[in-house]
């Protein structure tokens, strides 16, 4: 192994623990994942492209993508409200909003997916006052939410959640008073402190969260297929399409599919660690 | 970070009596967000907990009950139990092994292997369990080697086709990707915690004559077991909760591959509400216990380190 040479340790159980890591990490992780980049490689690249650019597979990357995007932003303006709140201010219930901020990880996504659903379809809790067919419509129109493109943002929204808060929280919670202080001794009004002084220093862990939330929420499937509809062309997520694919025993197609969504995360990922990396700096500076 | 906290707290109480320090919000500020943030929190937090356990309920306690009477439905609890039981001691022992080399050792390529076991997250459920299907499915590697005329191992091969062994939309395949998903749990916890605490101890004990393992189970497992429970409660809460992969792999056979996720899909699917409401609101219930439990070990640690900051 020329790429993990090993230094001396006194410590026993080097050989045995990396050895057990690195052969479980490649049975269970590398070599399945390498089994869709081998499959893809079986097809020819014309084969490839018109897989991963029909037009029904475009109008899922568009759907999940804007959909994506919209729930990690509104997760970054309620997310830092949400650490702000939690870090700052002291109010009755404080524990209990901090640890039910991690419901969205520890709800399984199916039932996330149902219980969103009875709510915001037309007979829910919600649903009856904005659904077009809700018994109390507040307004004239009405918004359709379960079964539309919302449905899947709220859905969205509902995962992206802890990430923002989780990332945001503990900076938050080292910033130094010192630098407030210093702001507001020199004459900077609290909204200049907190737009000039205190958001510069959240923006590279609000950025990661966001990140954190954006990725997660494109892979997403249990909690978006109860809510979406699941109509082609409109409300058809990407993942969703893959196992469409693979029920019509499409395997090529699903496996082109996934393969462009695996470069995306993968992609993702790497830009995640950049800024977390860069976050890390920018605060031992 | 616990000092930190501290210099917070100080801070906050000299804050707090009389005149308003600049560096507060105005009272109208606080309750204006406050408010904001505790309306987001309701919608979107509380409402969909709350949801699940009313629809549960909406033809009374004695249909809610009715559920759990159906065999489907305890085969779908038991199926739930058993790939848990087998997901999460098996990346337990991983976890534990990865972080030990990772933490107590150096060798290049550290950062790579570290990123490597993160993977897992960042790859849709979906997908994950469609690798499976390629490597172990009847089109796949797996299957392949069952149809091949000249395998390696022909015993085996022969063994497998007698035994009629399925992977892929049976028990070994929902459990292959339960693992998969919840991979990177235990390590991701214990990985930080045993770098932060060093090699010290273990040298000590090594030198004091201790063997590698009594040194593990005596000096080690004390001071990380409390990040491992941590680890192990989200590994089980996602391992029973799974939902995506292992529709992928399950194949939905009723009361033989279905998961309480699944069981909960094809009820509600089927129109069942109040069958499919009252196996998610166990789920929920789940939910609620793994958050109860972190928020306890994330006291304690915080007490803990309060305590040494107090010491010192």
């Amino acid at each position: 192994m020329p790429l993990l040479r090993k230094e001396r340790s006194a410590l026993p159980g080097l050989n045995l623990s990396l050895g057990f890591t690195l052969f479980y990490l490649g049975l269970i992780v590398l070599v399945p994942l390498s089994a869709a980049f081998l499959k893809t490689s079986g097809m020819t690249w014309n084969d490839f492209i018109s897989a991963v650019t029909s037009q029904r597979v475009l109008a899922s990357y568009r759907i999940t993508f804007l959909a994506s995007f919209a729930a990690a932003s509104v997760n970054c303006v309620f997310g830092l409200l949400t650490a702000w709140v939690l870090v700052r201010y002291t109010f009755p219930g404080r524990r209990l909003v901090d640890a039910l901020v991690d419901l969205p990880f520890a709800l399984p996504t199916a039932v996330a997916g149902i219980a969103l659903t009875a709510i915001y379809a037309k007979n829910g809790w919600v649903g009856q006052f904005v659904d077009p067919d809700g018994a109390h419509r507040l307004l004239p129109q009405g918004i359709k939410i379960a079964f539309s493109e919302i449905g899947i943002f709220v859905a969205l929204t509902f995962i992206g959640l802890p990430f923002v808060v989780r990332t945001v929280q503990p900076v938050l919670e080292e910033l130094e008073p010192e630098l407030e202080e210093a702001s507001a001794s020199l004459g900077a009004n609290r909204w200049q402190t907190i737009t000039r002084v205190i958001l510069p220093q959240l923006f590279p862990a609000l950025l990661t969260g966001f990140a954190l939330s954006f990725a997660r929420a494109l892979g997403e499937y249990g909690s978006v297929v109860f809510i979406s509809g699941n109509m082609p062309m409109k409300t058809e997520i990407t993942p969703l399409l893959i196992i469409t694919q693979l029920e019509q025993y499409q395997y090529a197609h699903a496996t082109a599919i996934a393969v462009v969504m695996l470069i995306a995360s993968f992609t993702l990922l790497l830009l995640i660690n950049l800024l977390q990396k860069w976050s890390r700096r920018y605060h031992r500076v | 970070m616990a000092s930190a906290t501290a210099s917070l707290s100080t801070h906050r109480e000299r804050g707090t009596g009389h005149a308003r320090r600049a560096t507060q919000d105005a009272p109208w500020v606080k309750w204006t967000l406050l408010t904001i943030a505790l309306l987001f929190v309701g919608f979107f937090l509380v409402m969909p907990l709350a949801a699940v356990f009313t629809e549960a309920f909406r033809r009374g306690a004695g249909a809610y009950f009715a559920a759990f009477s159906d065999a489907d439905a305890l085969a779908a609890i038991k199926l739930t139990l058993i790939t848990a039981a087998i997901a999460v001691p098996a990346n337990l022992v991983f976890g534990v092994a990865a972080s030990w080399a990772i933490a107590k050792f150096n060798f290049r390529g550290k950062s790579l292997l570290i990123t490597l076991i993160d993977l897992p997250f960042a790859v849709s459920p979906v997908i994950s369990g469609l690798i499976y299907v390629l490597v172990f499915g009847a089109q796949g590697w797996y299957g392949q080697y069952l149809n091949a005329d000249e395998p390696w191992f022909p015993w085996l091969q022969q063994w497998l086709i007698e035994q009629d062994f399925r992977i892929i939309f049976a028990v070994p395949g929902i459990v292959l990707a339960t693992i998969f998903v919840t991979f990177p749990f235990v390590a991701r916890e214990l990985i930080p915690l045993m770098q932060s605490q060093g090699t010290d101890e273990e040298m000590a004990a090594i030198t004091l004559g201790a063997s590698g393992w009594q040194t593990f189970w005596r000096v080690t497992l004390p001071n990380i077991k409390w990040g491992l429970f941590y680890g192990v409660i989200l590994c089980n809460a996602r391992a029973m909760g799974e939902f995506g992969a292992v529709s992928v792999v399950s194949g939905h056979i009723r009361g033989e591959t279905n998961t309480m996720p699944l069981h909960v899909e094809i009820l509600y699917n089927e129109y069942n509400f109040v069958a499919a409401f009252a196996v998610a609101s166990l789920l929920a219930l789940l939910a609620l216990v793994t958050l109860a439990l972190k928020s306890l070990v994330e006291w304690r640690h915080t007490q803990s380190l309060r305590s040494e900051n107090s010491e010192s």
